[in-house]
């Protein structure tokens, strides 16, 4: 068996530490710099990853003062060269996503993103990232993607998973026109602006339970996508799941296929099963891999899945998904972990311009 | 296959419908704008009685919040969970080649051709002067 | 269709002794309940109406696939609506199948969702009585759920203590929306009073909280909805488990009602995974979630699932135990199961009298 390192895998979802104020200051035009300080504005982590919550950094994964994701050096040495990483995806999970001011949003994604391209990806070529938007303006947001698109080292737009809006409603779609426009995935991080409840039934009182609901608020904007007609009107758009648990989907699907074929007339526009758009359009990363406890019932799962391209290798660095060497989930199947590796990554983010020699061809 | 004469055409005007039982089957005669259909009354889903369904017309969509309406009536929608079925052909709209229902030949016949027989026409005489419903199962 | 379960004789499916756990009765109208309600109550309604977190007035937020989201084929000949006509409920459904106890769900009204709350005790207090001098009283096949104001625990508690006495209540009937997430503190008296009175919590998907339907607010269409409504049994289920309700009441038996099952293997997964990372913050949640949800929660089967490839609901249900389905056909409502034909998949003898009897006579500890 191919050591996994061998396969120069592309780790879709890591994340640098959310910047603190201080460090996004030199990217802030002189209005927002002097707004950012009379006003003492910091502290925008998203509260969806409390920085001290064990699931938030792995123990040896944190800088100083337990700040999780420390910084390049951790990320090169713990990710980047642990694992032959060929190219790694940075999604940085910043508050500017769940901003109520549309305008302050935009400024500080901004920031993050000028952020993102000196301090990381000029630092090293493995390196690529998401951009971030103001979700809550569709205009501003196209803006920062038409912005950001000449660099290719952006490859994907980043949204949460609790918006405000779900995110198939047509208010979005100038984001995904210009998404498909530029070649780049639509990614759903999980995490939300708390604009809504996370949950149908009210705020959970733990963290725990505020991330196992994650899942389900994956389900809820799956099917927004797919009952808005995202896909018909997009046919281009790729949407990655980011961090959304994975082994939901089979079940999901099965449910939304029953109920496709009795409720089709009233979204007409979605003219094929749910179970086809996903495999063409809808893409997940690998951790956290919510597995089952055996390798039988994991060979299932992965058989239920019904199709190989869906799955992104993921580290999901520095959140505790997984202890040890463990990157993988247990009993894999060979042939997927190559997919998984490289070819599905390489399918899903055209940006990235990674082309196989033969010697990795699977 | 026998044919069974199952009612006077005139009794199922266009657009209306009819059950009736045949050689033990319940099947729903449909005539769309003066042409006969025949499906068997069982949903191949849950085994609804698909004939008694609502007969709705078929949208279709270019793109999100465009409704293409067309073919009035000729779409069959289960009682049941509302899948739809083509009365033209008894195929679903949603899987059609592995979910339908069963479609028999209509044909509709004078009564002089038909008092020569052979033909099964258990309820009811047939009279020279109608014209008939006929479906071969 | 091939492979169907249960294709034989109504005297095979008499014998068996069929459950169906969710079968909904309907007020033949509003006026139907006067007799069990007070003078002040009757002039309520009658001025009122009834008063939800919903915009219309006649009508659901999110209107639904048929009118009265019921079988087209389900209105009474005599007149009412679907579900309001027990010898019509009985000629088309609890005889030609077999039913041998059938549990009702009162969903509609719902004393639990009224705005004004006495109101809606009162409302649920009528219900309660109106099922048992209508339905269960002349029909012994039938069997009721107490409905409950359940935002008010101490008048929920109240309407359990003044029903539970009677012998034709089995369960206690509760929505998925609730206010807050059911695990919550403030909904303990209510599975003190289940444990006390032995009567298994039945939890039907629906209701209305005023709440989102979605962590990304409300969706458009009623396709999302209807699956999205189903979707709260989720974070109910972790609700439950991470406050705790399952450690602090061991004997409560919990019914999952329309919620399907397939989603329940990956959540018990998900849950285990992360509750064994994070214990430090429910330290009260001594076992894997996986442990309780086993030891006490039963799952309604309707809507199943239906896998293109069948073989996988043999296995999801391996994964979930075969203990813990019990059959539900949610009869009158559209998206009712057919006990005969709902589950694509041919099942031994044993695995039926499971899933459509013996399961359910453990959860309601019926006779």
């Amino acid at each position: 068996m191919t050591e996994f390192r061998d396969l120069g895998p592309i780790d879709c979802d890591l994340h640098p530490p959310t910047p603190r104020m201080a460090e996004l200051l030199p990217y802030l035009d002189p209005h927002w710099r002097e707004v950012m300080l009379s006003r003492g504005i910091d502290g925008l982590e998203l509260a969806s990853y409390p920085p001290g919550s064990p699931l938030s950094a792995r123990p040896e994964w944190r800088g100083p003062g337990g700040r999780p994701g420390g910084d390049l050096a951790l990320i090169q040495r713990e990710v980047l060269d642990r694992w032959g990483t060929r190219r790694a995806i940075l999604n940085c999970l910043h508050g500017s996503m769940a901003m109520f001011s549309e305008d302050m949003a935009a400024a500080l994604a901004r920031a993050v993103n000028d952020w993102i391209a000196s301090e990381w990806l000029d630092r090293d070529a493995r390196l690529a990232a998401s951009i971030l938007v103001a979700a809550r303006s569709p205009e501003l947001a196209v803006a920062e993607i038409e912005r950001r698109a000449e660099d290719a080292r952006f490859v994907q737009v980043l949204l949460l998973a609790g918006s405000e809006l779900p995110l198939g409603r047509r208010g979005h779609w100038p984001i995904y026109a210009a998404a498909e426009r530029f070649s780049l995935p639509v990614g759903i991080h999980a995490g939300s602006a708390f604009h809504q409840p996370m949950t149908s039934v009210g705020w959970p009182s733990y963290v725990v339970e505020d991330y196992v609901s994650q899942a389900t608020g994956f389900q809820h904007q799956l099917l927004s996508l797919i009952g808005e007609g995202v896909f018909t009107r997009f046919p281009r758009l790729k949407v990655v799941l980011i961090e959304s648990g994975v082994t939901w989907l089979p079940g999901f699907l099965w449910r939304a296929n029953k109920e496709w074929r009795a409720l089709r007339p009233e979204v007409p526009w979605v003219d094929r099963s749910p179970i086809e758009i996903v495999r063409e359009h809808v893409r997940l990363t690998l951790q956290p891999f919510d597995s089952p406890p055996d390798a039988s019932a994991l060979a299932a799962v992965i058989g239920q899945l019904g199709s190989d391209d869906l799955l992104l290798f993921s580290s999901d660095f520095p959140h505790w998904q997984w202890d040890g060497e463990d990157i993988l989930p247990k009993a894999l199947p060979e042939v997927l972990r190559s997919r998984i590796a490289l070819d599905n990554p390489r399918q899903t983010y055209p940006r990235l311009g990674v082309r196989l020699g033969k010697e990795c061809v699977s | 296959m026998t044919r069974h004469v199952v009612a006077p055409s005139a009794e199922i005007a266009p657009g209306s419908r009819k059950l009736v039982n045949v050689a033990g089957r319940s099947i729903g005669i449909f005539n769309l704008g003066g042409e006969f259909f025949a499906l068997l009354n069982r949903c191949p889903h849950q085994g609804g009685s698909l004939c008694l369904g609502e007969q709705v017309g078929l949208v279709l969509s270019e793109e999100p919040g465009q409704y293409c309406y067309s073919r009035p009536r000729e779409m069959l929608r289960c009682p049941w969970h509302g899948w739809e079925f083509d009365i033209r052909t008894g195929q679903s709209w949603c899987d059609p080649k592995r979910m339908r229902t069963k479609s028999y030949p209509v044909t509709v016949e004078p009564g002089e051709a038909l008092v020569k027989g052979p033909y099964q026409a258990d309820i009811f005489p047939v009279s020279i002067e109608a014209d008939y419903v006929v479906i071969d199962l | 269709m091939s492979g169907a379960v249960l294709e034989r004789s109504r005297t095979d499916a008499a014998r068996l002794g069929m459950v169906d756990c969710d079968i909904h009765p309907m007020l033949r109208s509003e006026r139907a309940l006067f007799p069990y309600l007070a003078r002040r109550w009757r002039d309520e309604l009658e001025t009122f109406g009834l008063r939800t977190r919903n915009p219309f007035v006649g009508s659901f937020a999110f209107p639904k696939a048929t009118p009265a989201l019921s079988r087209r084929d389900s209105w009474p000949p005599a007149g009412g609506p679907p579900g309001s006509d027990l010898s019509f409920m009985r000629a088309q459904y609890l005889d030609p199948y077999g039913i041998e106890t059938g549990i009702l769900q009162t969903l509609i009204p719902s004393g639990k969702d009224q705005r004004n709350p006495a109101f809606g005790a009162a409302l649920c207090a009528a219900l309660n009585d109106w099922q048992i001098a209508e339905w269960t009283e002349p029909e012994p096949r039938l069997k009721a759920a107490i409905t409950i104001p359940a935002e008010d625990a101490e008048a929920s508690v109240a309407e359990i203590e003044r029903s539970a006495p009677k012998s034709d209540f089995v369960s206690i009937f509760l929505t998925t929306r609730t206010a807050e997430p059911l695990g919550r503190k403030r909904y303990w008296p209510i599975f003190a009073a289940a444990e006390r009175t032995g009567l298994a919590l039945g939890i039907h998907t629906g209701g209305s909280n005023g709440l989102p339907m979605t962590p990304g607010g409300w969706p458009s269409f009623y396709f999302e909805e209807h699956m999205a409504n189903a979707f709260a049994m989720q974070p109910l289920l972790a609700s439950l488990v991470l406050e705790g309700v399952f450690e602090a009441f061991p004997k409560l038996r919990v019914v999952l009602i329309e919620g399907g099952f397939a989603w329940a293997p990956a959540l018990a997964w998900r849950l285990d995974k992360h509750w064994a990372r994070m214990r430090p913050e429910v330290p009260h949640v001594r076992h894997p979630p996986s442990f309780y949800i086993r030891r006490q929660v039963w799952f309604a089967t309707q809507p199943v699932e239906e896998p293109p490839d069948r073989a996988d609901l043999r296995t999801l249900i391996d994964w979930i135990g075969w203990e813990r389905l019990v059959f539900a056909s949610d009869y009158p409502h559209w998206d009712m199961d057919d006990p005969q034909r709902a589950f694509k998949l041919a099942l031994s003898d044993g695995e039926t009298q499971a899933v459509f009897r013996d399961n359910a006579r453990l959860a309601y500890r019926l006779p």
